[in-house]
């Protein structure tokens, strides 16, 4: 029994059912190990590839710069802001709301750097269901490519105190 | 606790010694555990009835605070207090075997006792509203992380004392030969803890100085990498130690023969060598690591793991299957399980944490623990279900039918309420299954997890979810308060038979 000792020679072959099984189990493994390597080079979509550090002070300023910059407009207190084509955008994640509202061209691909100047937060693109683990001193850089048009909600899911709950952000994507 | 170090009874059903200072320091963990089950499921349900919309019931600042208590109570007290019972129980026990130092393992027990205590004081008071994952910038009071730290160093010793008893039965010759499966399987889980309770203090300490102003700076993602080699190992000990215990349940319920030794204590080998290379799993959305560090760790070592849970996942039922046939039950392809014992709760707890935890937990953790579907699910209220098939599903059902066996073999009373105890496996089991699967599916349509409002009503730009999510949610909740239930049961049917159940007789050889 399994709570008693085993007999003095226990380093037995095994059967063959175990061993039938034992294979298939390996070369599940195996084909799972390919796969995450292979879909990271023939998938579409993965997560960050570049990490970099910036300090939140360092990010704030770049940020409210291309703020500036690009601005055209603004909704319930936010900016809306919207880059060229192909332009570095600054998305960032403060106690409680993403910053800017950013308006973008469907098929153009976007370098965004998301980051925050206080907690962590989690970035959460819906109704697509995207998330990113954004962290303070660390710059997530993603390129982006809109797909379709429409109005897309990022929804933070990691605890940033009290308020959390209320941080809505939000991107429009046009024709 | 004034026992003789050397009394003992030898125990009628076993044959095995028993020593009074064991089987005090085992009923101690135990009895602890069980409390902590049930502050960890009061704030189940207060933490449930808010994040379901119809209820809504805590306000943010306690809800909060209670989902940090919540798997403070019942991730890290209820699981690691039992586990320390069942390592006692492993090495003393199961090898006839005197414990090591009883008096230091009074002492680790003590610390872990006047830790977790502090840390649960600390989180109601409102000093530590951070979750458990305490991410740095987020700070708690000092006290914090000094409760988790003194914890930590009570495991740790509890540890030592496992491996010092080791030590003590094969000088003695306690037993012959090698160890019994069950030890060696609990064996793999305390060399696991070790490595994780060391990481634990090595990210525990600056975060308790930093707490103080003694360290200015902490980097976030550091934090994160370090915590997870922490967090995510100590996970591990839970399935090994889950592992044991369904063999245990098979030994006890069907009288379970391990088919092939070599290749059941090889998958437990394989877990201590791979399983805890895995934790950068919680780092794959993070702005961190490189690709190919995430691609190396959380793909070729954890495969390596999730083969042994594979062997294992074979090794049981085949087991179970043999032990059946022996005793007879050999028509047709079924009739060794249909015969099984389903009327006593070891045997439905044993099959309901084997599924629960392979069909759901391990499913789920192996689809979530890739790069890309990462995306998909971090922070998720997917991620929650997966872990309730893992550590509650898997490891807290096993623990929970352990529990009906070691109340009448080790502290001598009979069950109060056997068919209670009967239909807890069965209440908390489907209870589980419709709240992780209503959970997971909330979360692939993005109901996030940690989240007091997901109809975002104090928002300034408004958003509203899917009228299924909402939906899922109250199935979860459903789901949720069926296997509450079942949870109150287990509490009850424990405390009434441990302290008001009949004492046996010395020579009474009744399990259940
Ligand atoms: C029937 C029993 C249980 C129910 C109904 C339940 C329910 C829940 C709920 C509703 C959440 C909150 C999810 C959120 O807001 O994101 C949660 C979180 C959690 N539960 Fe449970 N739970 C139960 C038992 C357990 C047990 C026994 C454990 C550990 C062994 C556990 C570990 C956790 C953990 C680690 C979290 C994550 C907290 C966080 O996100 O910070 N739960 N549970
Ligand atoms: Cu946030
Ligand atoms: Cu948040």
């Amino acid at each position: 029994m399994a709570i008693t000792s085993p007999e003095t020679y226990w380093w037995k072959p095994a059967d063959k059912e175990e061993k039938l099984w034992i294979t298939i189990a390996i070369v599940w493994c195996l084909i799972l190990f390919t796969m995450m390597p292979l879909w990271h080079i023939v998938g579409g979509q993965n997560p960050s590839v570049e990490p970099l550090k910036i300090r939140p002070k360092d990010y704030e300023k770049i940020s409210d710069a291309f703020i500036e910059k690009y601005k055209i407009g603004e909704e319930s207190g936010i900016p809306v802001v919207k880059p060229p084509d192909g332009a570095d955008v600054y998305l960032r994640g403060q106690m409680w709301n993403w910053m800017p509202i950013l308006e973008l061209k469907k098929g153009v691909n976007y370098k965004f750097h998301i980051s925050s100047i206080d907690l962590m937060h989690g970035f959460s693109l819906q109704p697509l269901v995207m998330n990113f683990q954004i962290v303070p001193g660390h710059d997530n850089i993603l390129n982006i490519t809109p797909t379709s048009s429409g109005t897309f909600h990022i929804i933070c899911n990691e605890f940033c105190g009290i308020n959390h709950h209320t941080m809505v952000g939000k991107i429009v994507v046009k024709d | 606790m004034a026992a003789n170090a050397l009394e003992f009874r030898t125990c009628p059903i076993t044959g095995k010694k028993v020593y009074a200072t064991a089987q005090n320091l085992i009923w101690a963990n135990a009895v602890t555990a069980v409390v902590f089950i049930l502050v960890g499921g009061l704030a189940a349900l207060l933490v449930l009835l808010t994040r379901w919309p119809a209820v809504h019931l805590l306000s943010p600042d306690l809800f909060y605070r209670i989902l940090t208590l919540h798997p403070i109570a019942a991730l890290v007290a209820w699981i690691i207090f039992f586990e320390v019972a069942g390592l006692y129980f492993g090495c003393t026990v199961l090898l006839n075997s005197r414990i090591a130092a009883p008096k230091v393992a009074w002492l680790a027990y003590f610390l872990m006792l006047v830790g977790a205590a502090l840390v649960a004081v600390e989180i109601l008071i409102g000093n530590a509203d951070v979750m458990f994952t305490s991410y740095i910038p987020l700070q708690a009071s000092p006290l914090y992380y000094l409760g988790v730290i003194l914890f930590a160093v009570g495991a740790l010793v509890a540890c030592g004392i496992f491996f010092g008893t080791l030590a003590i039965a094969k000088a003695e010759k306690t037993y012959e030969g090698s160890l019994p499966l069950v030890t060696f399987g609990l064996s793999a889980a305390a060399i696991i803890a070790v490595w994780t309770l060391a990481s634990g203090a090595i990210i525990y300490i600056p975060t308790f100085l930093w707490s103080l102003g003694v360290i200015k700076n902490i980097d976030a993602a550091m934090y994160r990498l370090i915590f997870w080699g922490f967090g995510h190992a100590s996970q591990q000990i839970n399935v090994t130690a889950m592992v044991s215990v369904w063999y245990l349940l098979g030994v006890l319920t069907v009288g379970l023969k391990p088919v092939n030794e070599k290749v059941c204590r090889s998958a437990f080998v394989l877990y201590i060598f791979f399983i805890n290379l895995a934790s950068e799993h919680h780092l794959l959305t993070d702005p961190t690591l490189s690709p190919a560090h995430k691609i190396a760790n959380t793909s070729y070592f954890i495969y390596m793991a999730a083969l042994a849970s594979m062997i294992h996942a074979l090794a049981i039922p085949m087991a179970v299957e043999v032990a059946q046939r022996k005793k007879g039950y050999t028509k047709g392809i079924f009739e060794w399980l249909t015969k099984a014992p389903w009327g006593e709760p070891g045997f439905p707890a044993l099959v309901f944490s084997l599924f629960i935890f392979g069909f759901i937990g391990g499913i789920t953790g192996i689809v979530n623990g890739t790069e890309q579907l990462s995306i998909k699910s971090h922070n998720t209220w997917a991620m929650t279900g997966h872990f309730h098939g893992t550590v509650v599903g898997g490891t807290t059902l096993a623990f929970m039918g352990l529990t009906y066996y070691l109340i009448p073999l080790v502290f001598r009373r009979e069950i109060i309420g056997k068919k209670w105890a009967t239909a807890q496996p069965y209440i908390y089991g489907i209870g589980l299954i419709i709240f992780t699967l209503s959970m997971i599916a909330a979360g692939t349509l993005g109901v996030p997890r940690r989240h007091w409002d997901i109809t975002f009503a104090d928002s300034i730009i408004p958003f509203s979810f899917d009228p299924t999510a909402i939906l899922l949610v109250t199935l979860t909740a459903l789901g949720g308060l069926t296997a509450i239930v079942g949870g109150a049961i287990y509490v009850g049917v424990a405390v009434l038979s441990v302290f008001f159940g009949r004492k046996l007789a010395p020579n009474e050889a009744k399990l259940i």
